[in-house]
């Protein structure tokens, strides 16, 4: 049936010697072949290649510190209530005297553990957080774990480390439209 | 060792079962042959229990409950907003459409879905409409591979990555956004979205155009599916199908033009239906059409909706996408049922509120997909297995949806 008029017709007169031999067709199918390998690939080289994935994607949490590199967390447990899949539990603690320089606020995160296999990546935690505390990293993906002992990632591995801090173009809502802004 | 030669003796099968085998009801020639739940031209984890005569299709019995992740248990035991992130997980494929049903019916119960900025709202269409490109290119893609073609399976995998990777850059997820809030956005859209969207559109235009010629003006295309799977409109009303299944059976129905929620009213778009170009109306062929048609219809609602962000509801610095977040989710003491468009039909939730707590009395997820399935044993009988695998992919099902 003729459903538009893009179809193309064909021609079905008696092939010559010459187009017998399918040389001709055969540089042309190989032609084409060639052509793609100069074309602009739609795949990247993964683990050595990486894309960016955007301002706002959410991969590995992190736990910020502040400019003086002390631990943001306050163990307040908002995270932990907004969080749909319970992944979040944390322990507090008082500060100690002469723990100034690790913890800014009064009270601390003794333990703070996130269940990765839990954890839905909504970024439910880090708009809950009322001291910028715990964040979703842009730049990092959770790694592979292959034991179940590894699945909970607790404060060794979400504490931001002081000499290789995680930077991000806006950290707030406000931050982001002054960014806007200047573009 | 002189073999033992066995022989049928039916008085045997009598004394052990005197009730079920009469010897003159038995039956030589059927089979029940168990298709899935892992076999990948089911779409998921679906077992489909066939009654074959030889090549024939009896009797088909879907067995469905491989991917049931309790949905609305977790609805009704978490704040509505919380929800939100489990309601992608619904239908995996098309979730900001899922999202869009959810968050406009606790919109409409807390009374301020007229208080939504209109730049919210045409941003919420425009990423559901990319959604629905994405998600029916999937099933295009998926479907030629079930019936052999491999290339359109690829190409339309690559085209998808596209807006993939626009949603990323934008919602901070590949297919589970979460973006969508109650009372807003996630996020506003990053500065370039407009002319990154833009030279996707006339990217997928032409793709658009070659999908056409490469799958549905197919002749092995068209011999595969036409007259395949018949779906009369009657049986689709019948059983409750919704989105390109109906419309494939030449009804005119889209919530998007019936209920005209959201901004859809200010939006000049057709709905295409099956016309039984290629074979009777209502076939395997028509739905797909259906859908490809539907993709450039959705092209053309997010142009105006490009146009309208461009010009009347720019962005501003002073533009709060969680402006009308409210601080606090708890609707009055009713019953409501709310529904959307989805990518595959009618999305429709049922709430029970009782007006004193944050978590709803009851959740009802009316799923489009599990009405859509419930047609297949009707549209695949008399048919070949071969035509079986044609009928359920044309249907264009999400296990994650059936099962919930």
């Amino acid at each position: 049936m003729q459903l538009t008029n893009r179809a193309k017709k064909t021609d079905k007169s008696e092939l010559s010697l010459f187009e017998r031999s399918y040389l001709p067709s055969l540089a042309t199918g190989l032609g084409i072949t060639i052509r793609h390998f100069f074309m602009k690939k739609p795949t990247i080289q993964y683990p050595e290649q990486k894309r960016y994935l955007g301002p706002v994607f959410r991969g590995h949490h992190i736990l910020k510190r502040d400019e003086e590199g002390r631990e943001r967390c306050t163990a307040c447990g908002l995270c932990a209530v907004a969080c749909p899949a319970e992944a979040i539990s944390m322990v507090a603690q008082e500060r100690k005297k002469g723990e100034e320089h690790l913890y800014r606020e009064e009270k601390y995160a003794a333990v703070y553990e996130i269940n990765m296999l839990r954890c839905i990546f909504c970024g439910l935690c880090e708009e809950a957080c009322p001291k910028q505390a715990v964040y979703l990293r842009h730049d990092k993906f959770v790694p592979v774990f292959t034991e179940r002992e590894d699945v909970i990632f607790g404060k060794d591995k979400l504490v931001e480390d002081p000499n290789n801090r995680y930077r991000r173009d806006a950290w707030t809502k406000e931050d982001a439209m002054k960014l806007w802004k200047n573009d | 060792m002189k073999s033992v030669q066995y022989k049928y003796r039916p008085e045997y099968l009598t004394i052990s079962e005197p009730n079920k085998y009469k010897a003159e009801n038995l039956q030589s020639e059927e089979m029940i042959l168990n298709l899935g739940p892992q076999h990948p031209s089911t779409h998921g984890v679906l077992r489909l229990e066939v009654v074959t005569d030889g090549e024939i299709v009896v009797d088909v019995i879907p067995h469905l409950g491989y991917l049931h992740r309790c949905f609305e248990k977790h609805a009704q035991s978490l704040p509505f907003n919380q929800t939100i992130p489990y309601v992608d997980r619904m239908d995996y494929l098309g979730a900001m459409n899922s999202e869009h049903a959810w968050v406009m019916g606790i919109e409409k119960m807390l009374g301020i879905d007229k208080e939504i900025p209109k730049r919210v709202e045409y941003i919420r269409v425009l990423v559901a409409e990319l959604n629905r490109i994405a998600s029916h290119f999937i099933a295009i893609g998926t479907y030629a591979l079930d019936i052999g073609a491999y290339t359109p399976f690829l190409w339309l995998f690559r085209d998808r990555e596209h807006i993939m990777r626009l949603l990323e850059w934008t919602t901070g997820a590949r297919m589970l956004y979460n973006y969508i809030w109650v009372g807003g956005l996630f996020y506003d859209l990053p500065v370039g979205f407009e002319e990154r969207c833009q030279s996707l559109i006339e990217y997928l235009k032409p793709k658009l155009v070659e999908l056409q010629q490469l799958v549905i003006e197919n002749h092995i295309f068209i011999n595969r599916t036409a007259n395949v799977a018949v779906l009369p409109l009657p049986v689709a009303i019948n059983y409750g199908c919704t989105g390109p299944v109906l419309r494939g059976s030449g009804l005119r129905w889209d919530l998007r033009k019936v209920d005209g929620y959201s901004v859809y009213p200010e939006i000049d778009f057709d709905i295409p239906i099956g016309k039984g170009e290629a074979g009777k109306v209502g076939d395997c062929w028509d739905r797909n059409n259906v859908r490809v048609l539907e993709c450039f219809e959705s092209i053309r609602i997010i142009e105006q909706c490009l146009e309208k962000l461009n010009k009347e509801h720019k962005r501003t610095k002073e533009f709060d996408p969680q402006a009308v977040v409210p601080k606090k989710i708890r609707p009055p003491k009713m019953d409501f049922y709310t529904r959307a468009e989805s990518t595959k039909g009618e999305l429709g939730f049922f709430f029970r509120t009782d007006g004193r707590s944050d978590v709803p009395v009851r959740v009802k997820a009316r799923a489009c997909s599990f009405n859509n399935l419930s047609v297949l044993p009707e549209i695949a009988r008399g048919g070949m297995i071969a035509d079986l695998i044609a009928a359920i992919g044309s249907i264009d099902i999400v296990m994650g949806e059936v099962d919930r």
